[in-house]
């Protein structure tokens, strides 16, 4: 492709026409690639290739033009090249404002943070231009904020619009800034408060970090908003956009040699300093055995090996531990520091004198608060729970399940509860856990932000991995180490996990809403029941078990917070891994067949990643075993 | 083959209360009896007979509250004490009198023991911790005037005072304060101008006791953790530290070194007294009687060096007096 060299005075509307129609019938990349790279450098400096370009693409015809400006802005370098290609366009078409203001910030999201930056860069660059960034900043705020958003779309979406709103925040001066002070800090205040409100923890990190960053940009001086969260690098990646690096530019040689000068010389003065530091402190030892010559040797020092490390002993019987733990002594705070640190191992070496006071000490450890500052209080109390509830688990189960739907307890401890059942039901199902370590993977249990969505993706590994063995079909038999084999001793006790858990989901309490506004806990409890149904397998109530699940999940197909379907969608996968597939087939098929179509909307209509990928595993599994059933010869 | 560490002398029982602090009043001439004073949790003061190993007086002046800190003016009849009722008292003790002549409000509700330095004859000059967080007061005994105020520049967050010792190199120099604060750092202040001349970061906890010896311009301090930090002073008035010693249990609540400079001790919170050669802080004694925190350790005044004695307090409401490393 040539132009016609300047001095004359040329229409190029059919170019523009030639560009538009190629650019809508799919071709951008491959004419645009070449035509971009042309233009920038014909651009550069020369204002009348600038003019051409503009009148190039201001004569595109609307309805081929969202195709050309598509395709500039996803190729150009730069925000400024971009700026020199389109000129004012998004303010002259109303076409090309819509594209960019609109329709490539809130209806699509799936354009690299490069293209965010050239064009939200692009429509700093020009005073005429900024209006409308301060009018897409307000936009992108709005949705930001609003509570149906975070609910509804999914999270990579909500994940571009907050890259969306930080660049916008980088580009704005102070001016601009104070004139719409309020409004940021009014969309601010409600989108973090939709964003804490959500299960997902990655929304809350994003809205905690986009908070943080419209704070800090409207409160140049005075406290900022500032949140606790782990970094990592999403949100590394999401500060860094809040700075505006300068554009590359050659560095000439001269600051290099300069640079390399400096750099020499300092290097002569450093081992000067250290050389000087040297001589100076070889005389100093000197000195002072010189003094210490006429020491007080003539005093002669006691026999001191008695004098070793204090120790606090810990009592070595369970029922003094109960005592210690209820006494209302405040002095003793060593010995209860002591009593606490101490107490899983003595529940598990006295599996008979627990027994006999099992349910008592599982009510005080339910209730016990951390009365002095211990290091991991709550994993020792957790351990302690846990090593309580396998040395006696029908009376412990019985009693925390009843718990679990009584007043007055706070959702940390009935999430508490849940863990317990979880490990102790880990612990007992499995031939490998002696007490001693926790698998690596599950169940870290998290204090603060993160209930439980670990232990999800832990549980979600173990299942596609066992989701993967199953499909290859290869009988990769019993892990490789040779384990010996104990009997299964949660086989006598799932059912006492299990059932308690399930019954009263739908019966609120005064303090207490499974299905209201305690939706964290219920997703919770979901994901529990998944566990407890996976780790049932080759147990005697398991198709029991599986029945009632199938009902559990069938009335809550259609729970509005995404962590409570992907609960129920782990919940499916468990049963179809868990129940034997002769009796899926003889007592569930009608149950099955809808939860098929169910699992099939899912797949194609949910809004969230996870649910979705969960949705076809399920169905992959119900494929597998029905072609399982049809192999085996009648 | 190292021997034994040695018992206590005696044991002195009948506080009802923990023991806070000792002071000893042995110097006088030959018909005066050597006593005891110690300082309670119920807020008594007890005048112990070091004769009769009893209990001559209980003086009752703080209100029931804690007496943390006892010193005496000069000789055995002029008495100070320092409670948690906020006050300073002054007593006089002489022919049996139990009476409280004068009072410092203090208005400071902390932990923070004065100390007293005698200035000129009948002149005294006291250090407090003042009402307000950071500040120490020195006052002039008997008068009660205020001498100064010590106030830490702004933004130097050194938090409460916890121990003070003034001091003044001889007769007739410049008084100055060593002061250790709940940062962990010793400031040496000079008195007569309120300015802070030097300030050292000793400990990451809170300096508990601090002890000086001006002979040798050295000091030692305590905290809460398992470290004693030994500090010197240099002719520009500069603290540095000298030499840090690891305890095997942590915390110590009072050190104190003897008055002839040979031997320090240290109450420890793991029960335990442990005696220190100063010069190298050669490690000499472990004394473990006691079943709770030693408070305070004292050592006594006695003109006779084979007399001297070391008491420690504790909160077993036991004071355990011991003769060791007498005959040097």
């Amino acid at each position: 492709v040539c132009f016609i060299p300047g001095g004359l005075d040329c229409s190029i509307s059919f170019v523009s026409h030639v560009l538009g129609k190629v650019c809508v019938h799919g071709w951008q990349k491959e004419i645009l690639g070449v035509l971009v790279p042309r233009l920038t450098e014909l651009t550069k400096s020369d204002c009348i290739w600038q003019r051409i370009c503009w009148q190039l693409v201001e004569c595109v015809p609307d309805r081929w033009m969202e195709a050309v400006v598509l395709g500039f802005v996803q190729r150009a370098p730069g925000a400024d090249v971009l700026s020199r290609l389109l000129g004012n366009l998004v303010v002259k078409n109303k076409k090309a404002q819509f594209v960019v203001a609109q329709k490539m910030l809130l209806l699509q999201y799936g354009h690299t943070t490069a293209v965010l930056q050239n064009l939200l860069g692009y429509l700093a660059l020009d005073s005429v231009r900024r209006t409308l960034l301060l009018r897409v900043l307000q936009e992108l705020l709005e949705t930001w904020s609003s509570s149906s958003a975070v609910k509804h779309s999914p999270a990579e979406q909500q994940l571009y619009i907050s890259k969306a709103i930080l660049i916008c925040l980088s580009h704005l001066k102070e001016s601009e800034i104070a004139s719409c002070r309020q409004e940021l800090l009014t969309s601010m205040m409600e989108g973090v408060k939709c964003h804490l409100e959500s299960s997902l923890p990655q929304l809350r990190r994003l809205g905690m970090v986009v908070a943080e960053s419209i704070s800090l940009s409207i409160n140049t001086e005075g406290p900022v908003l500032k949140f606790e969260y782990e970094e990592d690098d999403e949100t590394r990646e999401l500060k860094s956009l809040l700075v505006q690096t300068p554009s590359f530019c050659v560095v000439p040689s001269l600051p290099d040699d300069d640079r390399s000068e400096k750099a020499g010389a300092a290097l002569p003065l450093v081992p000067e300093s250290n050389e000087k530091s040297y001589t100076a402190a070889p005389l100093m030892p000197d000195e002072e055995s010189d003094a210490e010559l006429d020491s007080d040797d003539d005093l002669i020092p006691y026999d001191m090996s008695e004098d070793k490390e204090l120790k606090i002993k810990a009592p070595m019987y369970i029922r003094d531990c109960i005592e210690v733990l209820t006494g209302s002594r405040s002095e003793d705070v060593d010995k209860w520091e002591a009593t606490v640190k101490a107490l899983e191992s003595l529940v598990r070496r006295n599996p008979a004198a627990t027994r006999e006071v099992s349910v008592e000490l599982a009510k005080i450890l339910l209730h016990l608060e951390e009365k002095t500052c211990i290091e991991g209080f709550v994993e020792l109390r957790q351990r302690a729970q846990v090593a309580v509830l396998t040395t006696d688990p029908i009376p412990v189960a019985k009693y925390l399940t009843s718990q679990f739907y009584s007043l007055n307890y706070s959702l940390r401890q009935r999430m508490d509860i849940l863990d317990v059942l979880v490990l102790a039901a880990q612990e007992l199902s499995c031939p490998k856990f002696h007490g001693k370590t926790k698998h690596s993977g599950v169940q870290k249990p998290c204090i603060q932000l993160l209930p439980g969505s670990d232990s999800s993706k832990g549980w979600r590994r173990i299942v596609d991995e066992r989701i993967k063995s199953k499909t290859r079909r290869f009988d990769t038999g019993q892990s490789h180490v040779e384990l010996a084999s104990r009997p299964n001793e949660f086989n006598s006790v799932a059912g006492y996990f299990f059932f308690p858990l399930i019954q009263h989901f739908d019966r609120p309490l005064t303090t207490f809403d499974l299905l209201g506004e305690d939706h964290l806990v219920l997703g919770r409890l979901v994901h529990t029941l998944a566990v407890l149904m996976y780790l049932a397998v080759n147990t005697v109530a398991v198709t029991a078990m599986g029945k009632a699940l199938l009902e559990f999940v069938w009335a809550l197909r259609f729970h509005t917070d995404s962590y409570v379907r992907q609960g129920l969608l782990s919940c499916i996968s468990s049963l179809l891994l868990s129940v034997p597939a002769e009796r899926i087939l003889a007592d569930m098929t009608e149950e099955l067949l809808e939860t098929q179509s169910w699992l099939g909307d899912v797949m194609e209509k949910d809004p969230d990643g996870d649910c979705r990928r969960l949705a076809l595993q399920n169905l992959l599994l119900m494929e597998n075993l029905k072609k399982k059933l049809e192999a085996v010869p009648s | 083959m190292a021997l034994p560490p040695p018992d206590p002398q005696f044991v002195l029982r009948g506080t009802s209360a923990a023991v806070h602090t000792l002071h000893f009043s042995c110097g006088g001439p030959e018909p005066d009896i050597p006593l005891l004073f110690s300082g309670s949790e119920n807020g008594l003061i007890h005048v112990w007979n070091l004769k009769t190993h009893r209990v001559d007086t209980a003086l009752d002046g703080h209100g029931r509250k804690s007496v943390y800190c006892v010193e005496t003016m000069g000789d055995k009849d002029r008495l100070l004490s320092q409670g948690r009722d906020q006050r300073i008292c002054l007593w006089d003790l002489a022919e049996g009198r139990t009476s409280v002549t004068d009072s410092v409000f203090t208005e400071h509700v902390g932990f923070c023991r004065c100390s007293l330095l005698k200035v000129a004859q009948g002149r005294w000059l006291m250090a407090m911790a003042a009402r307000s967080l950071e500040e120490v007061q020195i006052l002039e005994l008997p008068s009660k005037t205020s001498v100064c105020t010590l106030k830490p520049e702004v933004g130097a967050k050194l938090g409460m005072p916890m121990c003070l010792k003034l001091w003044q190199l001889s007769c007739g120099s410049q008084p100055v304060l060593l002061a250790g604060y709940e940062d962990g750092s010793v400031v040496l202040w000079n008195v007569s101008t309120g300015k802070a001349l030097s300030r050292l970061i000793c400990h990451q906890e809170p300096v508990m006791s601090l002890d000086f010896d001006s002979e040798k311009a050295k000091g030692i301090s305590g905290s809460s953790e398992k470290v004693l930090s030994i500090w010197s002073l240099n002719e520009q008035q500069n603290l540095q530290v000298y030499k840090t010693h690891q305890l095997v249990n942590a915390g110590i609540s009072d050190v104190t070194i003897r008055p002839d400079k040979k031997i320090l001790a240290t109450a420890g919170w793991d029960h335990r007294i442990r005696i220190f050669g100063w010069k190298k802080l050669k490690p000499l004694a472990v004394l473990d009687y006691h079943t709770a925190t030693v408070h305070c350790v004292s050592f006594s005044d006695h003109s006779s060096p084979r007399h001297r004695l070391l008491a420690a307090g504790s909160r077993d409401q036991r004071i355990s007096v011991w003769s060791i490393y007498a005959q040097t």
